[in-house]
């Protein structure tokens, strides 16, 4: 699977606070979420960005809560993936369980500036920038996280392990 | 093994286990609140499942909108009531009885000495003061564990960190952490344990212990753990509902990082915006005039932080034009701090006293902050936007800190208040 789009670039420690304000927590639609996406680390995100778009943050990118709403708002806003230097731990694990494709890549920070086109293939972790011509490498998924995304997720994994899926 | 790995590996049924290994564990219990486990129900009912895997370990803690502060936080309060009637759980606590989900669940005993727990709220992290594995996850994993009373793990490395020497005066459990993560910075832990101990630590009370392990997330910890001793022991006798385990790091273990640090020279700490990790010693702070003033969380909502409130603010009064907002994290606080005259000491110096809620510290209700406006609160994180407008600042510190800042309408150190 490849993602294609222009970038966004965040610095390092955006919480979850700023990926979507509590706030707007007394609801967990999608939709809604969506609205607020990124709002306190930047108002006009929403408006500028389009579907497919991906954001590149600095280190410990989703530290914070461990409201599952970041993801989920991160998703329904259209963001087709988030690279980042590093990400906090739960962030980490909630964008697997649920399905929104991050990568770890120390160097891509510094290699791709806001507006680049990029591409990422989630199958080998290679990150192209198409408007310089330079290219990175994604951490490897863990095998077992592999696993979880390739049932669709934590839950379908269950569900499938229970043979209710 | 390190105390982490080793009741990991209990509940893996494995003799040993290393760091970067990804284990399954029997989790005792799982924890969700007003704000995650509406969707965490979602997931359980998308997938057709029908009953929790216990309904003594499935606990859910209407806290953080509650008493509900809008229609939306209703609906959502709404749907734990209902799942928590349906399931016949043990362990849902309606308002009334409802406290701050991590002051609640050791002071009643659900979680004990040797567990391992997972809560879908970031500071499920508290409870390694009891000498658990404790922590935070996201709905989907809570979802996850409802349904099947396990969860995965990639087995963490350990910090080690020891505390010498002497606590100076008006030094508290909330000093200690945050000079601590002010040393390692909001990353420092990332993906780690963080392991508490040492001859201060030893004679912390259990108040103290909880405040330090509820911040090990602001450092990316994985967890905050404290080995039990004769403390926890007193703590844990006659609350714990299960029988408690107590385990030790061997003399052998192996950690990723040791770091010592000289308690003798620390001052009270405060966390300027907009990370925890931004600490200075109160000497440093200069002129900080402050709109607010917030008492209470999960990190210092407990009986001994209101006692060091009280002790600042006893014939004092809040300045003028400034709030003072306190919290008792549960109902068996609110009560206590009833009898031992703590409530009066509050409502004389003029502070506004709310029944137990999250409230505030996540910025939901019961003292919000307007654009341009600051607090000094007792909370844990001090991120953008975190208590109301995202141009309002928050500062973090101990209560007597905060109390010492609402009588003197400004960040200000106890010394300066009490003889
Ligand atoms: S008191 Fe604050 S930090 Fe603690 S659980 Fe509630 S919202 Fe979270």
């Amino acid at each position: 699977m490849k993602f294609r789009g222009r970038v966004w670039k965040f610095g390092p420690d955006i919480d979850t606070d700023r990926i979507i304000p509590a706030r707007y927590l007394n609801t967990s639609d999608p939709a809604e979420l969506a609205k607020h996406c990124m709002e306190d680390a930047d108002p006009e995100f929403v408006a500028k960005m389009r579907p497919g778009d991906i954001i590149l943050a600095d280190k410990n990118f989703g530290c914070g809560s461990s409201r599952e709403h970041a993801p989920i708002a991160i998703k329904a806003a259209g963001v087709s993936c988030v690279i980042a230097r590093s990400f906090a731990r739960i962030f980490y694990r909630n964008a697997f369980n649920m399905g929104l494709p991050i990568f770890e890549c120390p160097e891509a920070f510094d290699g791709i500036e806001e507006g680049d086109e990029v591409e990422v293939d989630a199958g080998t972790g290679r990150i192209r920038n198409l408007t310089r011509g330079t290219e990175f490498r994604a951490a490897p998924i863990p095998p077992f996280m592999q696993e979880l995304i390739a049932d669709g997720g934590l839950m379908a994994h269950i569900a499938k392990r229970a043979g209710k899926g | 093994m390190t105390i982490t790995e080793k009741i990991l590996a209990a509940h893996a049924g494995l003799d040993r286990v290393e760091p970067g290994q990804i284990v399954s564990v029997k989790v005792d219990v799982a924890l969700g609140n007003d704000i995650t486990a509406p969707i965490a129900i979602r997931e359980f009912r998308r997938i057709g499942a029908e009953r929790v895997f216990d309904r003594s370990r499935v606990v859910l803690v209407p806290d953080h909108f509650a008493p509900n502060k809008d229609i939306a936080s209703a609906e959502q309060c709404k749907v734990l009531r209902e799942f928590a009637r349906e399931q016949d759980l043990d362990h849902y606590f309606e308002t009334g009885e409802m406290g701050v989900e991590h002051a609640l669940l050791p002071e009643q005993g659900i979680v004990v000495p040797g567990d391992v727990v997972i809560g879908a709220d970031s500071h499920t992290c508290t409870y390694g003061a009891l000498g658990a594995f404790s922590t935070g996850v996201g709905s989907t994993d809570l979802a996850a564990a409802m349904v099947t009373g396990e969860a995965w793990f990639k087995v963490p490395e350990s910090i080690k960190f020891v505390y010498r020497g002497e606590l100076p005066p008006w030094v508290e459990g909330k000093d200690l952490i945050l000079y601590t993560i002010g040393l390692i910075g909001v990353d420092g832990a990332l993906y780690r344990a963080m392991e508490f101990t040492g001859p201060v630590i030893e004679r912390l009370g259990m108040d103290d212990r909880l405040t330090m392990a509820n911040m090990a997330i602001e450092a990316g910890g994985k967890n905050g753990i404290i080995a039990p001793d004769a403390t926890t022991r007193a703590y844990v006798e006659g609350r714990a509902k299960r029988p408690p385990v107590y385990y030790r790091s061997d003399p052998d273990a192996r950690y990723a990082e040791v770091i010592e640090i000289d308690v003798g020279r620390i001052r009270p700490q405060v966390a300027f915006p907009h990370l925890p990790s931004n600490t200075r010693a109160i000497d440093d702070v200069g002129e900080v005039p402050i709109d607010q003033v917030v008492i209470g969380s999960c990190t210092n909502g407990r009986i001994e932080d209101l006692r060091r409130a009280a002790r600042v603010l006893r014939e004092q009064r809040v300045a003028k034009y400034v709030r003072c907002i306190v919290i008792p994290a549960t109902q068996e606080i609110y009560r206590q701090a009833m009898r031992e005259g703590l409530l009066e000491v509050f409502l004389d110096a003029g502070c506004a006293v709310s029944t137990p809620t999250c409230g505030p510290c996540l910025g939901g209700h019961m003292g919000i902050l307007a654009k341009g406006e600051r607090a000094v609160a007792t909370t844990n994180r001090n991120f953008v936007g975190r208590m109301g407008h995202p141009e309002s600042e928050v500062y973090l510190a101990s209560p007597s800190v905060a109390a010492a800042s609402a009588v003197k309408g400004r960040i200000a150190s106890p010394e300066e208040v009490v003889a």
